[in-house]
């Protein structure tokens, strides 16, 4: 017994200096660390359990979270009642399908008006609370022509950006993630301004910097994304949230604002990744219109020209 | 009689890894994620004892590091399941046909794994890791660790019986 624990301590100073080296030589080589070779080929190995899992999962993970999302809000009352018959007309349906077609025509939507060609996937794995990263898992990998650094989008606005690719899955990181940093410019001054990821703070709000201390910057603003160099790893003029809270910090450079993305990071399903950028940046014409403004009452005033004396 | 019994806990680590990334983050619970494969290994190493506990929590913190969507340094959670599955098995002494103990290592083990994983972040500079951030999740984090005890522990320990019956009973 005494030999057997001696040698327990010994295994166990052992595996927590193993842990301690992957550790600190995957934290020095960061993206380009020799260990991410790994993860790839994990990924060809448990992505098509997650994706068998998932389908089987999946869904019933999906109903419960719409139903335990109904008992939150109470302030939402007349909003959860609506929501409610919805759901009750959509359970008499078939729920999912009709979800499922509706995102897909949102999707393809969004990748019409702005001329991206797209891949669709859907999320079958979602990173814990626990880890601090935002990511998820999707069913398109390197046989779907997935590469890292492509745009994930869905109906809504942008998802995030491919990071690890695996055989037939693969990890997207989310823009709420604080490793993501997102150029985007303003729809309407054409500023330009950056937006990054503060996880779970602010409600999943991203943080937005605007590169000019005196550009104009109001709540209601909408933002798309800039577009990276090659349009790798975000394509020009996605959507990306509107504009929430302009902070006023005095004795700094840049300016801040809380801007809310426009897809909802807690009901991600379907996503498509952008596998061809436009050709010519669609500028905000992606940007789903805004409702029309209530019209206002019109006068209308009839002059009739009176014969004027003529000469004088 | 290790063969069975390195196969049985890959089962269930593996199984409880799939059913956590697919179905128990989907949930969209607040605060943390039901640590499904924290639960597992602490089952496992209150069945067999620190050093079973030690390498099974290694081993299943390395799948978590690796298996998508992960995106964290790989060796965090292997450390973090490596001391915890090591402690738990420390209390498997004390466990002789008590149902209250597995539960007290569960909130434990759950409080313990948050922590420790965020001082790891934090000593690697995670610019996530707050104490806000922390202290949030630490909660949840054990209430959702405790609910799922009963249900993971007891099958876990049925299952151990049933393939090793002679282990168990001997010893309980």
């Amino acid at each position: 017994m005494n030999r057997d624990s001696s040698r327990t301590r010994v295994l166990l100073v052992l595996l927590l200096l193993t842990a301690t080296a992957l550790i600190v030589v995957d934290h020095r080589g960061g993206d380009d660390s020799p260990l991410r070779g790994l993860r790839s080929v994990a990924a060809a190995f448990f992505g098509p359990v997650e994706t068998a899992a998932a389908a089987v999962a999946g869904p019933v993970g999906d109903a419960v979270d719409r139903v335990s999302d109904l008992g939150q809000g109470t302030e939402q009352a007349t909003e959860l009642d609506e929501e409610n018959q919805d759901l009750r007309r959509q359970l008499r349906t078939s729920e999912l399908a009709r979800n499922r077609a509706a995102e897909l025509d949102a999707l393809l939507g969004t990748a019409g008006a702005g001329g991206y060609r797209v891949v669709p996937a859907e999320v079958i794995a979602i990173g814990s609370a626990q880890t601090f990263s935002w990511t998820v898992t999707i069913d398109a990998g390197r046989n779907d022509g997935i590469q890292p650094d492509m745009t994930v989008i869905n109906g809504e606005g942008l998802v995030g950006r491919v990071k690890t690719v695996g055989p037939v899955t693969s990890t997207v990181l989310l823009i709420i993630d604080p490793e993501s940093a997102v150029g985007v410019r303003l729809e309407k001054s054409m500023e330009v301004g950056i937006s990054s990821g503060q996880g779970n703070e602010d409600d999943g709000a991203l943080g937005l910097q605007l590169l000019d201390a005196q550009s104009g910057v109001a709540e209601g603003d909408r933002l798309v994304s800039f577009g990276s160099q090659g349009a790798a790893p975000y394509v020009p003029g996605v959507p990306v949230g509107e504009v929430t809270s302009v902070r006023r910090s005095l004795g700094t450079l840049t300016r801040t604002a809380t801007v809310t993305p426009f897809v909802d990071f807690t009901a991600l399903d379907l996503v498509a990744v952008v596998v061809e950028p436009p050709r010519k940046n669609p500028r905000d014409a992606v940007l789903p219109s805004r409702p029309a403004a209530s019209p206002a009452p019109t006068v209308t005033v009839t002059v009739t020209a009176s014969p004027s004396p003529s000469g004088g | 009689m290790p063969a069975t019994r390195a196969a049985l806990a890959a089962a269930v680590v593996l199984l409880a890894i799939a059913l956590q990334l697919t179905f128990l983050t989907r949930l969209g619970l607040p605060g943390a994620t039901p640590d499904l494969v924290l639960v597992a290994v602490v089952a496992l190493a209150l069945a067999h004892g620190p050093g079973f506990g030690l390498v099974t929590g290694f081993a299943a913190g390395l799948m978590v590091d690796l298996v998508p969507p992960a995106d964290h340094e790989i060796g965090r959670w292997a450390l973090v399941l490596a001391l915890v599955g090591y402690a738990a098995g420390m209390a498997r002494r004390e466990n002789r046909r008590s149902a209250f103990v597995p539960v007290v290592v569960v909130a434990a083990a759950a409080a313990a794994s948050v922590l420790l994983y965020a001082a790891v972040g934090a000593v690697i500079d995670d610019p996530q890791v707050t104490w806000v951030a922390v202290s949030a999740l630490v909660p949840s984090a054990v209430l959702y660790a405790v609910v799922l005890s009963p249900f993971v522990v007891s099958a876990v320990l049925a299952l151990v019986r049933r393939v090793e019956p002679e282990t168990l009973f001997s010893r309980l």
